[in-house]
């Protein structure tokens, strides 16, 4: 790559924020997002990248809560609380629907060294308390759970109970319209204040034992580093757990011959339902499990439309009949624990004795130690956070939906994800006048052909590709987050810039080992999952820790975005099938269908025909 | 066996280098390790003295090598050449020529061996020196091999080897050369690998090139290998690369000698290890590795006539001196106070390594 990175030289690989055209048909979707998201003019003298990690799909104009709030606490901890030395928080801006980012660095040395002094004091504190500050963070986050759970939408009856009066209580239930979604959107905003709180400090943990691993063995994947500082017992795991459970309880009970491939969920409750004893002991398992680990959501959490296994059980139920052949079959369905914990232990111990000196074993122990000591935080916060909490939280937004569609400001409840956050605001305003006058709802008129068209934008929008970059290439690209986060290097940089050589062959990351071939299927959105078949390889623009029960439906797993720690990674390791993750273009390039090689050892897919 | 003038691989260890060269207390070693070696015999110094002194009995020769000026690459050239001519062509003494036949009978009636020369200096010399022209494949036949031997003597007296030790101040008493004559095996491919990666100095993998027919091919840049990193570790294979393998080095089917090929068609960029045969060489790389202590550089060879488990022979090792020459890199991190001091200091852009 030029170092140079001047924009307007032969430097640059990637167009400037303002070069971006609207997509025809869509050229209203400024109308869906705030002002503050929009490109400024001087945003050309910066470097952007497409967070296609958490964002790979256009943005429905509620959603963009996701980007808005983590990135107001996400900068909050690390520019203002924690006082990172070299970063203050991130920027989003919005183009034709797709979310770009960039870190704002600290560049004056004089002002990294004083916020260094802070950073050490206040990181010092969350490191040398960790486990306790942890648990105390995983009480919060329960408690937070369970008030969100604990929210109700009020009814909005033609007469108020006599309750209202016999109690005095003096506050009509419209009041409690506004202030109930506030309190959806203030508890949404403070889990993620929460999951900021140690996300950085952990991941800096994980950066320097990388760094320190590449530095001792310059040939070390960075897939063997991650399962040395993996854990085994981790709740991403859980709900695949279940599932197995679940299995074997299916052939235990003798209902296992209802899960068939194919056949939807509410079909085989149905049959269930209708098969005695049998039948309502599986289902009793099944609801055992459902709370809490079907709280799982089918992506990241980051769209509405990511719903969790307990609303819609095509993702759980998909992965059923696979594991119940698997236990008629007689295998045992066991995550062997016990062994991948001796084997991380042997790999950690070989590397270890690889090392030149007592010194490095030393600062080795000291490294891995850290690791191990903020994983259980690392791990585990997406379960109580993008999973557990945001289906809960986009789960009462949905009825604050279905409370506008009864008073006919939207034509269906799932609409309401078209408005943004401060115009649900006015809609239910709109609502509490109109019940407390006994006139009319105005939204209606106003709102629906607004959503027609945003819905219509957004299906041209998702056609659009999004350049993986805008703006001038930095000279270094250092911040060991955007690295282990997203996948971003220098290296990424020059791959997506580069022009396409070999149209056959597609890069990535080699993020878990081993060389396959089958068939592509091409998921542009998880809703989809139902179409995957037994054998085939996935091709998505992100891979979500919740997919993990499918991984033992295909054979290889393709996608455009994400690092080597990603979780994705994570399972595909531990199901030990090929991944090639970080691809940048693989769904835009392979169509379902078509035969690939997926080369997990070099990061590389080849499409075959 | 003959005495002292030849030893069976079995009856050497390292500590035999001063008689056995190199080489030679290499294979002896790995032999008695039971690491599997093709079987072969070292003809000893002792051989090689007796040899000289019945040819050069008041080391006239020698003295007159000794006092050539080292600038003087005519003089050089014109002196060790009739000196390499008479090792050469001189009969040796009956006893040694009779103990060299003997021992090469015992390999089998007709073996094809290969005969190498095993100098005694240290590893570096030995690594400057380590030339083809020292070693001569599929050799048929006891006048074949007495041959080869001497020829390998001879070698002790190139240009370049007699300058070197001028320069050096070396002299030419004490001078020897120790013979390896060995079993060939026919292979199906052959290759070397180093128990640390030869392009960053990593300990942590092994890297394995290999090549269809004999390792010659490879060694002599007559042919791109295909080429393998492989973590010791985990096994896994983090690099690959398959090379087009254009030609293979095969002993001559009229008998004796190595003829190039042309590899056919189908075979080039297929390639020559499967993933059993490769896990197989990686186990046997940290064996030999573990039994020295010491990173090592492997020459290895599977042969297409043994049963798979029981096909791969190492035909040479040696210390690897590339990066273990090199003055020790600095660590790659020291212990700080606490553990979390990495992170702030990585994390404030101070230098992981203060």
């Amino acid at each position: 790559m030029d170092q140079t990175g001047n924009a307007g030289t032969t430097a640059r690989a990637f167009p400037l924020p303002s070069e971006i055209t609207d997509v025809p048909g869509a050229e209203g979707w400024r109308s869906m997002y705030p002002y503050f998201t929009r490109f400024q003019p001087e945003d050309d003298q910066r470097f952007w990248f497409y967070n296609a990690m958490h964002f790979p799909e256009p943005m429905p104009a509620f959603d963009v809560i996701t980007a808005e709030v983590p990135y107001t606490a996400i900068g909050a901890n690390t520019a203002r609380v924690f006082s990172f030395p070299t970063t203050l928080g991130i920027e989003h801006r919005i183009v034709n629907g797709r979310v770009y980012i960039t870190a704002i660095p600290v560049l004056d040395p004089a002002e990294v060294e004083r916020r260094a002094a802070d950073f050490a004091r206040r990181a010092g504190i969350y490191y040398e308390n960790w486990d306790r500050l942890y648990e105390g963070w995983k009480t919060r986050m329960r408690a937070l759970i369970d008030e969100i759970e604990s929210i109700e939408i009020p009814a909005l009856p033609d007469l108020e109970d006599i309750a209202v009066v016999e109690n005095s209580t003096g506050v009509a239930q419209n009041h409690y319209v506004r202030e109930n979604y506030h309190r959806c959107l203030d508890l949404y905003s403070k889990m993620w204040h929460h999951h900021t709180e140690f996300l950085m400090l952990g991941y800096g943990a994980y950066v320097v034992f990388f760094e320190f691993c590449k530095k001792a063995f310059p040939e070390i994947p960075d897939q063997t580093v991650a399962r040395m500082v993996a854990g085994i017992d981790v709740i991403m795991y859980r709900p695949d757990e279940e599932l197995k459970r679940l299995a074997r309880l299916a052939v235990d009970a003798g209902v296992d011959d209802l899960f068939t491939e194919g056949t939807d969920p509410a079909s085989i409750l149905e049959a269930l339902r209708s098969r005695g004893a049998a039948g309502a002991r599986w289902l009793a398992g099944l609801d055992e499990a459902r709370d809490p680990w079907f709280h799982v959501s089918t992506g990241d959490g980051f769209y509405h439309h990511h719903r969790s296994w307990n609303e819609d059980l095509t993702v759980p139920f998909a992965a059923l009949p696979r594991y119940i052949a698997l236990v008629r079959a007689g295998e045992s369905l066991e995550r062997p624990t016990d062994e991948l914990k001796r084997e991380r232990d042997r790999i950690v111990a070989e590397y270890r004795e690889l090392l030149t000196s007592d010194d490095e074993r030393a600062a080795f122990d000291q490294m891995l130690g850290l690791c191990r000591v903020v994983f259980p935080y690392v791990e585990d916060h997406k379960f109580y956070c993008e999973h557990w909490f945001t289906t809960r939280f986009f789960q009462k937004i949905r009825r604050f939906g279905e409370l506008l569609h009864r008073f006919g400001v939207l034509a269906d409840a799932d609409d309401v994800f078209h408005l943004h956050h401060t115009e649900v605001d006015q809609a239910l305003t709109d609502v509490m006048l109109a019940w407390a006058a006994g006139g009319a709802v105005l939204g209606g008129a106003h709102f629906q052909p607004i959503i027609a068209e945003r819905r219509s934008m957004l299906d041209k929008l998702r056609d659009w590709s999004p350049p993986p970059a805008l703006g001038p290439v930095p000279e270094a690209l250092n911040d060991p987050a955007v690295k282990m986060l997203w996948g971003v290097t220098a290296q990424t940089l020059e791959a997506w810039s580069s022009e396409i050589v070999d149209e056959l062959e597609i890069h990535g990351y080699a993020a878990s080992p081993g060389v396959v071939e089958g068939t592509a299927r091409v998921l542009r959105d998880v809703n989809q999952i139902g179409e995957l078949r037994d054998g085939e390889i996935l091709v998505c623009p992100v891979t979500a820790p919740s997919w993990g029960p499918v991984f033992g439906k295909i054979k290889a797993a393709v996608s455009d975005i994400g690092g080597t720690m990603s979780h994705a990674a994570i399972v595909a390791r531990e199901y030990g099938m090929p991944a090639v993750v970080g691809t940048g273009h693989a769904t835009k390039r392979i169509k379902t269908g078509q035969r690939l090689r997926v080369d997990g050892d070099r990061g590389i897919v080849r499409i075959l025909g | 066996m003959g005495g002292h003038l030849i030893r069976d691989f079995a009856a050497i260890g390292r500590a035999d280098r001063p008689m056995a060269g190199g080489k030679g207390a290499s294979l002896g070693e790995l032999t008695r390790a039971g690491i599997r070696v093709p079987p072969g015999f070292v003809v000893t110094t002792a051989a090689y003295e007796r040899t000289l002194a019945s040819i050069d009995p008041e080391a006239a020769a020698r003295a007159r090598i000794a006092a050539l000026p080292p600038g003087d690459h005519a003089a050089v050239a014109r002196v060790t050449a009739g000196v390499r001519a008479r090792i050469a062509s001189a009969d040796p003494p009956a006893h040694v020529r009779a103990a060299i036949i003997d021992a090469y009978r015992a390999l089998g009636a007709g073996a094809l061996v290969a005969v190498r020369s095993s100098a005694t200096g240290e590893d570096s010399e030995d690594a400057s020196y380590a030339g083809l022209q020292d070693t001569y494949l599929c050799v048929r036949g006891a006048d074949e091999v007495v041959d080869r031997v001497r020829a390998c003597w001879a070698s002790l007296y190139n240009d370049h080897s007699v300058i070197y030790r001028l320069r050096r101040g070396h002299g030419e008493d004490g001078l020897a050369m120790a013979v390896v004559v060995q079993r060939m095996v026919d292979p199906r491919c052959a290759g070397v690998m180093f128990t640390r990666s030869p392009t960053t100095g990593d300990r942590s993998v092994v890297a394995v090139e290999a090549c269809w027919g004999l390792g010659s091919a490879l060694v002599s840049g007559d042919v791109t290998p295909d080429s393998y990193v492989v973590s010791k570790v985990t096994g896994e294979i983090i690099k690959r690369t398959i090379s087009a393998k254009l030609r293979a080095h095969r002993r001559d089917p009229a008998g004796a000698g190595v003829v190039t090929t042309d590899v056919p068609e189908d075979l080039r960029t297929r390639p020559c290890l499967d993933a059993d045969e490769l896990r197989a060489l990686v186990r046997l790389a940290r064996r030999v590795e573990d039994h020295y202590g010491a990173p090592q550089d492997i020459e290895w060879a599977i042969a297409g006539d043994l049963p798979a488990g029981a096909n791969i022979v190492v035909l040479q090792s040696r210390p690897e001196t590339v990066w273990s020459g090199r003055a020790g890199a600095a660590p790659a991190a020291a212990p700080k106070a606490r553990a979390f001091d990495h992170v702030l200091d990585a994390l404030s852009n101070r230098g992981a390594a203060d």
